[in-house]
């Protein structure tokens, strides 16, 4: 992927750069709020990362502006301010996830890419999902995998829905009540890791080859092979 | 100083006040007395001058019917017949030659157009000695013969000029009070300001326990150094309450500060045996990350704090909220082989934020499941009553002990037996911030044991 990134502290940009690029991603910095303006205008970038507070121009009016200019390219906003109604102002300007500083690389990763992910396939209506031999159809909500039919509470359907449809990919503990428990807060234990347990108990145990595994210090990630 | 003193006073707006009180009241004063004066010495006046106007008119119509002598003979009658009294006449000839009458000569004064004229005579009598001020009117007789009638007016004169001292004095004794009155009052007002002035200087300064000494009175400048010392005494416990906070805050960062400090400190001195270095690095950024989600929750708290997302209040239905969280809990009770119970009734919606109120029931059942013995019991029953919502939670875990049960909603209190268990000693406090931003309340009891949870959500209004 081609990431555009606007960060005016050269120290947490290159920081950000070099992981990018050892992620296999390509990324073009810019520490000015004009400079990057014109960069992202410039030329086709996968996903950008915008920094809120910036010297020459602020990321929202960066935002702004080139989505007034047509371009869709889906976009990251990097905060120091986390209030919910500073993320609503960010969304509505028009980018696409906020993630609030300090923050870890690992969380910054698994969003950037779940972004694209969605941009990308956003247009497919999909009434199933299959990740190596494990099957998911929409529609009946069942749950196969290697033919075998596994029964599944519907949380636990939203969690392996969440899962599969971010497969390969890393999904934090933060991306998970998002989007699976619909709820913004953060609970004090790791309750996530039971409900990942007792998934893994249903698709995982009764089978050879483990599908979803712990990223130590990152998350989770469903995997077709090892 | 005295200037100052001065310049001071007549700074003082009551002072200014006063004075403009005191011109409009003499004003008034002045055309009252100027009314009365009107109305009894000039009245006294006209009255003379329509009598000698009307004997004028009178001995006139005389003169025509009678003639020189029959004039004559009605002047030297009335003349006799008051001898004493403050009458004047005469008639003289064309040369002003007196011909009868009670003045020696015809006055030197000038006339006015109508024939009136004022002038000073010797009075009559012998026994008293001095002009004294006329007031008389001539009239010019066919055959060019001169007729003067007037009035000794030197009573009225005395008396006009009685009342004009009486006035005069009035005058001057009702601004003498009107000032003294004033200074007085802005004295007494710059006096009671100046109390308020020195001790808000004081409180400035950085004292402030100090608090404006009342007067006990029930005045509105009484009432307004009540208010104020309300004020103060609200922002005086604010503050300190920052104060416990801001300590609270720089101790309890300062362990986990020095443990990652100490971990780096250590990897630097042993790079060489590598085999150690990972875990004390893994080590070193937990700590750093327990850091950051301590200032994320302290954030949290006082961002629920200032009340802001009170605007985004919707209606919340309780009993899903409360089944999502049951449903999110209840694999860690389950694993933990708690018996957890749940009676919810189902209830009308409340009005507020779903995002917090999550996050309190969350921390709540959180501590209960952590601080419940295994094969222990949590309850968590939900009351619908009529204009409010009552939530409790019990667990039979060990309880908080009552003299620490107002502390367990400060920022970082953890009781002492749970110093060991993981946690940063915010989770009640955000608690408390969320229940208070809802206008509900909290309260423990012991449910022996273990503990009880009681919370209140008025409803929506």
């Amino acid at each position: 992927m081609r990431i555009l990134l606007i960060e005016d502290d050269i120290d947490t940009a290159s920081y950000l750069a070099k992981g990018l690029n050892e992620s296999g991603h390509t990324v073009n910095m810019a520490h000015d709020g004009r400079d990057g303006f014109f960069m992202a205008l410039d030329q086709p970038y996968d996903a950008l990362v915008i920094d809120r507070m910036l010297p020459g121009m602020d990321g929202l009016s960066i935002i702004r502006a080139i989505r007034t200019s047509g371009n869709r390219a889906p976009t990251l906003i990097l905060s120091a301010l986390g209030e919910v109604d500073a993320r609503v102002e960010g969304l509505r300007a028009g980018g696409d996830d906020y993630l609030v500083k300090p923050f870890a690389f690992s969380e910054l990763v698994a969003r950037l890419e779940a972004l694209v992910r969605r941009s990308t396939t956003a247009t497919e209506q999909t009434t199933s999902l299959k990740v190596g031999d494990l099957e998911m159809d929409l529609l009946s909500h069942k749950v196969k995998r290697n033919h075998q039919t596994i029964d599944l509470q519907p949380r636990e359907f939203r969690l392996l829905e969440f899962l599969m449809r971010n497969s390969g990919q890393v999904v934090t503990r933060t991306m998970l009540l998002e989007n699976v428990w619909d709820y913004n807060f953060d609970p004090q234990t790791n309750v996530i890791d039971v409900h990942i347990s007792r998934l893994r108990s249903k698709i995982d145990k009764q089978f050879k080859l483990p599908m979803l595994h712990t990223i130590r210090g990152a998350g989770y990630a469903l995997r077709a092979g090892i | 100083m005295l200037s100052v003193q001065a310049s001071k006073l007549f700074n003082s707006s009551t002072f200014r006040l006063a004075l403009v009180y005191m011109a409009l009241f003499s004003l008034s004063v002045l055309l009252l007395l100027g009314f009365i004066y009107w109305s009894t010495a000039g009245y006294m006046m006209r009255q003379a001058e329509a009598t000698i106007e009307a004997e004028i008119t009178g001995l006139a119509e005389r003169y025509e019917l009678a003639g020189l002598p029959g004039l004559s003979k009605i002047i030297s009658e009335r003349l006799s017949r008051q001898n004493n009294s403050s009458s004047i006449y005469l008639l003289a000839d064309q040369e002003f030659k007196p011909i009868i009458g009670n003045l020696k000569k015809w006055p030197k004064e000038q006339t006015s157009e109508q024939g009136w004229m004022s002038f000073e005579f010797d009075s009559g009598p012998p026994d008293e000695v001095g002009q004294h001020k006329s007031r008389a009117r001539t009239f010019r007789l066919r055959g060019g013969f001169y007729l003067l009638v007037g009035r000794d007016v030197h009573d009225l004169e005395e008396i006009q000029s009685l009342i004009q001292e009486a006035l005069f004095w009035g005058l001057l004794i009702t601004v003498v009070l009107a000032l003294v009155g004033g200074v007085t009052m802005s004295r007494t007002m710059m006096h009671k300001v100046e109390i308020i002035n020195t001790t808000c200087r004081q409180i400035m300064a950085g004292d402030l326990a100090q608090r404006i000494p009342s007067t006990g009175g029930d005045d509105d400048l009484d009432r307004l150094v009540n208010i104020l010392n309300r004020m103060l005494e609200q922002i005086e416990e604010l503050m300190q309450g920052v104060k416990q906070v801001t300590n609270n805050i720089a101790h309890d960062l300062r362990t986990p500060l020095t443990r990652l400090r100490r971990r780096l400190d250590m990897l630097r001195e042993n790079d060489s045996s590598i085999e150690n270095s990972d875990e004390l690095l893994d080590q070193a950024i937990g700590e750093a990350d327990g850091l950051l989600i301590t200032f994320k929750a302290l954030l949290r708290i006082s961002e629920v704090e200032t009340g802001s997302r009170r605007i985004g209040f919707k209606d919340v239905d309780m009993t899903v909220l409360l089944q999502d969280l049951v449903e999110f809990y209840e694999p860690l009770s389950e694993e933990k082989g708690q018996d957890f119970t749940v009676a919810s009734a189902i209830s009308k919606p409340v009005m507020g934020d779903r995002d917090l109120l999550f996050q309190a029931f969350a921390n709540i059942l959180d501590n209960a499941i952590k601080y419940t013995p295994a094969s222990g019991g949590i309850r968590l029953i939900m009351h619908d009553q009529l204009d409010q919502l009552q939530i409790v939670i019990c667990d039979t875990g060990p309880g908080v002990p009552t003299a620490a049960r107002e502390k367990i909603f400060e920022r970082f209190f953890r009781l002492e037996t749970s110093r060991s268990t993981p946690g940063n000693g915010l989770g009640l406090s955000l608690v408390a911030a969320i229940i208070k931003l809802h206008h509900g309340q909290i309260e423990l009891a012991d449910n022996r044991p273990g503990l009880n949870i009681t919370i209140t959500l008025p409803r929506s209004s």
